[in-house]
């Protein structure tokens, strides 16, 4: 839908432009403008695709490259703690020295697999919760008046205007012995004894779902938004119950909305360090704590640098994969 | 839409978010740098006077950077941490533009071995002679000779505990022994009222191999295993593992022993009988014996401004300093000339400036091997994890 409708707006800019540069170039110096602003065009083109570009350079790929030459070398007590690729015999001959001996470590150590699978499980499972909580809020804010739909966005992202960290010290604070929470349940004369809440898995749970749940509402909002009602009044007319045409309709028309929600909440959850390192117990086993405990108390910066590579494909080949797919799916349709 | 394209809308949309918070946060530190330079033009000599300092959260007392200002005209930018594993990553990536840094001393050995540290100068420390033989004689086996770094304080890992829980759950709890935390028999009791452990490998592995009268330095695998079986018999019982958060549960009742620091826990201490919630917080030092570890003042090769580091050293080396910091930290300075200027609750604490006796047992938490480093981190998640 929004591709067919870029062209027209292009064309639109275009059109008064260049009738503004007409009246101005009534002087005769039209020659010289148009000369130039066809070289500023093409400058404005290269600089709107090179931007990215340059930004997925200095951002994503240099950085990784980093990491990578770090996770080939070997440790070494020095400043910095690994040794270098490569070095120069004589000024003559280039020495390239790599150890894949970090990733075969990563192999045999179950601990990583582990650790791992943990991750995946407990990022799963919040991004279900994410997803029950966050779809009908999202419905919701759709469905409002449109009036109302900015205010109610806005509250949806007025907690990122705090840390992040503060919000999730702020938990600590909600759940401990004699918390909020407790406090008010004996209060209440509910429980004698305090909940165990902190340090344990429910927490995590509780901080990943909390944080991560705007990223699964925008994008389910962003859909439902723009779905077309008269295909529910359609449904209401050829005798369908609202529940069943919710199933039916609404449902599979914000598929994409769902998978981009889950894949936003999904991706970050699986290395998250923060939450479980604030509110988990210590038997809550994640990557991110694993590569912590590589990086700052082994010191061992290759091993750390190996996780975090694997890690990265492990997480980046099952995307890429699904833009394949999605990218022949559409191909298919046209 | 497709998916992916929602996917990175939504992504674009909140990095700029970020990015707009980020900004924000920017802007109000420029104030600081701005200043900085403008001195730089005044003062074109010698070094600008300015000192970065990095110390441990909670570890200075109210008016002793003031002071310092006050006296020198130096301008000191005040950084803290909280693990010796985020200073150590940093000092080891280089460039940190800090003149000052406190690690304690079985991190410093390393750092030392990696080259980060300048030597001290000691014609720029008056004060040095103030340091006491028997602490720099134990602290020169980390740093030969003392050459790099002057010890800014000193302390024990021991055990902190609620008396009247203790009396009330175990009425003969061993209090001067790691049997209180390693024998799973008593630990089982005490459980009941909340047992909580350090999250430090070396200190904690030590401890037991104190406990089971091993050497506590030990680098052979048999003497860690023996460990790791101790520790895994007692995890059942074990609240969590955590290096501040005891602090205040302690003082708040949430728990009843604690695996320690001297300092903590009497800071523990000192906020229960301030809540005044009628617990009392005691510390011991176990019989078998414990670390005694040093915070180190140092001075990095690349620090841009060694001579005031140099000036800091020596002043906090003032007995009048070194006291005053005392009396706030409750933790024991090695400097021999401050004993008048300490408070005499402080100095008569066996648990702050623990008598010859007990000194003697104490041993120092010595460098790991890289090796041996990676076995113990692996057997510590083995027993944080429980499997």
């Amino acid at each position: 839908m929004s591709t067919r409708g870029a062209p027209a707006l292009t064309k639109g800019v275009n059109r008064t432009a260049s009738t503004a540069v007409k009246r101005i170039s009534g002087f005769g110096l039209g020659a010289v403008w148009h000369g130039l602003r066809r070289r500023f065009r093409g400058l404005g083109r290269a600089s709107v695709i090179g931007i990215p570009y340059l930004w997925l350079l200095a951002f994503f790929l240099i950085p990784f490259v980093i990491v990578l030459k770090i996770s080939l070398a070997e440790t070494e007590i020095a400043q910095p703690p690994y040794t270098s690729l490569w070095y120069w015999i004589e000024h003559k001959y280039l020495n390239i020295r790599l150890n894949l001996g970090n990733y075969q470590y990563l192999i045999q150590d179950s601990l990583y697999w582990t650790a791992y699978l943990n991750s995946v499980k407990i990022a799963a499972v919040s991004t279900v919760f994410c997803l029950l909580v966050g779809y009908p809020i999202a419905y919701g804010i759709a469905r409002a008046r449109p009036d109302r739909r900015i205010l109610l966005l806005m509250l949806v992202i007025l907690p990122f205007w705090t840390s992040f960290l503060i919000r999730v010290y702020a938990w600590i604070g909600i759940l401990k012995t004699n918390g909020l929470i407790n406090n008010a349940l004996m209060a209440l004369g509910i429980v004698d004894t305090p909940l165990v809440m902190m340090q344990t898995d429910f927490a995590v749970y509780l901080g990943i779902v909390y944080s991560y749940l705007p990223f699964m509402i925008l994008p389910l909002y962003a859909n439902l938004e723009k779905l077309d009602l008269t295909l529910l009044e359609a449904a209401a007319d050829l005798g369908c119950r609202p529940s069943k045409a919710f199933f039916r309709v609404t449902l599979p028309l914000s598929m994409p909305g769902i998978l981009a929600g889950s894949m936003l909440v999904f991706i970050p959850a699986v290395g998250e360090f923060v939450i479980p390192a604030l509110l988990g117990g210590p038997d809550t086993l994640m990557i991110g704590r694993i590569l912590w405990d590589e990086f700052f108390a082994n010191r061992d910066w290759p091993v750390a640098s190996a996780v975090a590579i694997a890690l990265l494909l492990l997480l980046v080949i099952p995307i890429v994969l699904f833009q394949y797919n999605q990218a022949r799916a559409a191909e298919a349709k046209s | 839409m497709s998916p992916l394209q929602l996917f990175y809308r939504t992504t674009l949309l909140l990095g700029g978010l970020a990015l707009a918070t980020g900004c924000g946060q920017k802007a109000e530190d420029k104030p600081a740098a701005a200043a900085e330079e403008e001195v730089v033009v005044v003062e074109v000599e010698a070094e600008e006077p300015v000192l970065n300092v990095y110390n441990w959260s909670d570890y200075i007392a109210e008016d002793t950077i003031a002071n310092f200002e006050e006296r020198t005209g130096i301008t000191v930018n005040y950084d803290v941490f909280d693990s010796n594993e985020v200073v150590e990553a940093k000092l080891l990536a280089g460039n940190t533009g800090y003149d000052i840094v406190v690690p304690t001393a079985s991190f410093l050995e390393r750092q030392i071995k990696a080259g980060v540290f300048r030597k001290l100068d000691r014609d720029q420390l008056s004060n040095w002679s103030n340091l006491d033989g028997d602490i720099m004689a134990r602290v020169s086996k980390h740093d030969p000779d003392n050459q790099h770094a002057a010890v800014y304080m000193w302390g024990t890992t021991g055990i902190g505990f609620d008396e009247v829980k203790v009396a009330e759950v175990f009425p003969d709890a061993p209090t001067d022994s790691w049997a209180m935390l390693f024998d799973p028999e008593v630990i089982a009791k005490l459980s009941a009222c909340g047992v909580t452990l350090l999250d430090a490998p070396t200190e904690a592995v030590s401890a037991v191999l104190a406990y089971l009268g091993r050497d506590p330095n030990s680098e052979d695998l048999a003497d860690l295993a023996a460990a790791e079986e101790v520790l895994m018999s007692i995890r059942p019982f074990v609240r969590y593992i955590h290096s501040s958060q005891q602090i205040n549960d302690l003082a708040n009742g949430e728990i009843c022993v604690a695996m320690g620091w001297s300092g903590d826990m009497m800071i523990a201490a000192d906020r229960a009988s301030e809540a005044e919630n009628g617990i009392e917080i005691a510390y011991s030092i176990p019989k078998q014996g414990t670390v005694i570890w040093f915070d180190m003042l140092a001075i990095p090769a690349d620090a841009p401004h060694p001579n005031n580091a140099h000036l800091f050293i020596n002043y906090l080396l003032e007995p009048e300093v070194a006291a005053a910091i005392s009396n706030y930290v409750f933790y024991a300075n090695p400097n021999s000339a401050s004993v008048e200027f300490v408070e005499a609750e402080i100095l008569e604490d066996p648990g702050i400036y623990p008598p010859d006796e007990v000194k003697a047992k104490l041993y120092p938490d010595l460098a790991r091997s890289a090796e041996y480093t990676r076995n113990l981190t692996r057997t510590w998640t083995r027993f944080k994890t429980g499997q």
